[in-house]
């Protein structure tokens, strides 16, 4: 067997060391060995998006990340996203507009919802649909996800 | 997954050293969106994963009056936000922004697109079109290849054991010139070209007489396809419907597709044409500044 690794990243803002094996992906270290089970696997292939943490800032599909290349990195999982108490406005939202069913892609809605609010925080329908393609839900048919998606941003809007 | 090393070299020279002591071994890594899947199912099983990132010359962008030298592990997203990618090399950002979804976009790099060597990969027709070089480097040494020669079938390029993608370079635009990517797929993002056309176009200096034009084809043939007979049908007419025709129907000759569940060869051979005529509509519209 290939010697374990460490791994030191900051993780959902606390500096965290792990051990992983080479062949790990994130999504793997993050549930099997940091008991992180918020991030969900859905196809492991990249297609579903159920996976997504943020990477840097930035959104990424962390099946097709191997643990090893979170060396140095930040990471922020859907556990690094509600405030210590309550939810954050985009969960609130997600709540209210009944944009989950099952709940399996819900994370990774949610954390692809924050990546494309920090960075655009009043975005059109259009361009909700665009970010939040490599997502995929069975359940909900996307409608209540992109208004959900959309109340998040004014609710932000109304918390600042 | 099956079990294998992981390195992260921080110098060209050591990258190409572990690869040429590892001799086919190894498998380069960039944005792993295609290798970790591939690893997943089986299909390579490198005793060694050797991650690029970690290499100042592979995760550059630099752009200067030489053109555009574009490292091979830069991230789509990368390229996406960079302004003067957009205005002057707009069918590499057309091919960039349509790869996958954000997630991927922030991961994939055009260097491994074409590393993996798809016949439908969104970027190689851009990249035939703007008339990227591959600098490749290994154990002899560095060569340049012209971007289209690199892909020799599907999931086969001209790499040899131990040699890397380290960047493309991409001439500097000419003066009113322009270039566009489009693809034909049944929906609008997340997916696999049917057909993917790239062209680039340079107009004299009264926007009326195409002085020059390149043509790539993707996802019908084993390889992407620069149509240079097709181009050069434009070469000194006047930028007319008429003009863009005579070299749609010349790609359509050009393009040899397979029948699959995307396609027909008879639907991939009709769409190279009418994807030909409007790409070349877009790329002219951007050589005269209006799109």
């Amino acid at each position: 067997m290939a010697k374990k690794q460490v791994v030191s990243a900051t993780i959902n803002g606390n500096a965290t060391e792990f051990l992983c094996e080479p062949r790990q992906t994130l999504l793997e270290a993050l549930r099997d060995n940091l008991d992180l089970t918020g991030t969900k696997e859905g196809c492991s292939n990249g297609n579903c998006g159920a996976c997504t943490v943020l990477l840097d800032g930035h959104p990424v599909v962390s099946c097709l990340v191997l643990a090893m290349e979170a060396e140095g990195a930040e990471v922020t999982t859907i556990e690094g996203i509600a405030p210590s108490e309550g939810l954050d406005p985009i969960q609130q939202a997600f709540l209210e507009n009944a944009a989950l069913q099952c709940g399996i892609c819900t994370p990774g809605f949610i954390v692809a919802t924050k990546a494309l609010l920090d960075t655009n925080p009043s975005p059109t329908e259009n361009e909700v649909r665009f970010a939040l393609a490599n997502n995929l839900c069975r359940c909900t048919g996307y409608d209540k996800i992109v208004r959900a998606v959309l109340d998040a941003a004014e609710r932000r809007k109304a918390s600042v | 997954m099956h079990e294998f090393e992981y390195v992260a070299p921080r110098s060209l020279a050591d990258a190409v050293a572990v690869l040429s002591r590892l001799n086919g071994q190894a498998k380069p890594l960039a944005g792993g969106t295609d290798l970790i899947d591939q690893m997943r199912m089986g299909r390579y099983q490198p005793g060694t994963v050797v991650d690029l990132k970690k290499i100042p010359e592979l995760v550059r962008l630099e752009l200067s009056s030489a053109g555009l030298r574009l490292g091979a592990a830069v991230p789509c997203r990368v390229i996406n936000e960079h302004p003067a990618i957009a205005s002057d090399y707009s069918a590499l950002k057309d091919s960039t922004h349509i790869i996958g979804g954000i997630q991927i976009q922030n991961r994939a790099s055009v260097g491994g697109n074409l590393c993996n060597s798809g016949p439908a990969a969104d970027s190689s027709p851009s990249l035939i079109a703007l008339g990227a070089v591959c600098v490749v480097t290994g154990p002899k040494g560095t060569r340049d290849v012209p971007v289209e020669q690199f892909c020799t079938g599907p999931g086969k390029n001209v790499l040899q054991p131990g040699e890397l993608l380290v960047e493309l370079k991409f001439p500097s635009p000419a003066a009113n010139s322009g270039s566009a990517y489009e693809r034909f797929i049944p929906r609008y993002e997340m997916d696999i070209a049917v057909v993917g056309v790239g062209a680039s176009v340079t107009l004299d200096a009264a926007g009326e007489t195409i002085i020059s034009a390149r043509i790539g084809l993707g996802a019908v043939g084993p390889t992407p396809i620069d149509a240079t007979s097709a181009a050069a049908l434009l070469v000194g007419k006047s930028a007319t419907r008429e003009t863009l025709e005579l070299a749609a129907e010349a790609a359509r000759g050009l393009a040899t597709p397979i029948d699959d569940m995307r396609g027909t060869v008879e639907f991939r051979k009709h769409a190279t044409g009418v994807l030909v005529r409007r790409v070349l509509e877009t790329a002219i519209q951007r050589a005269k500044g209006l799109a």
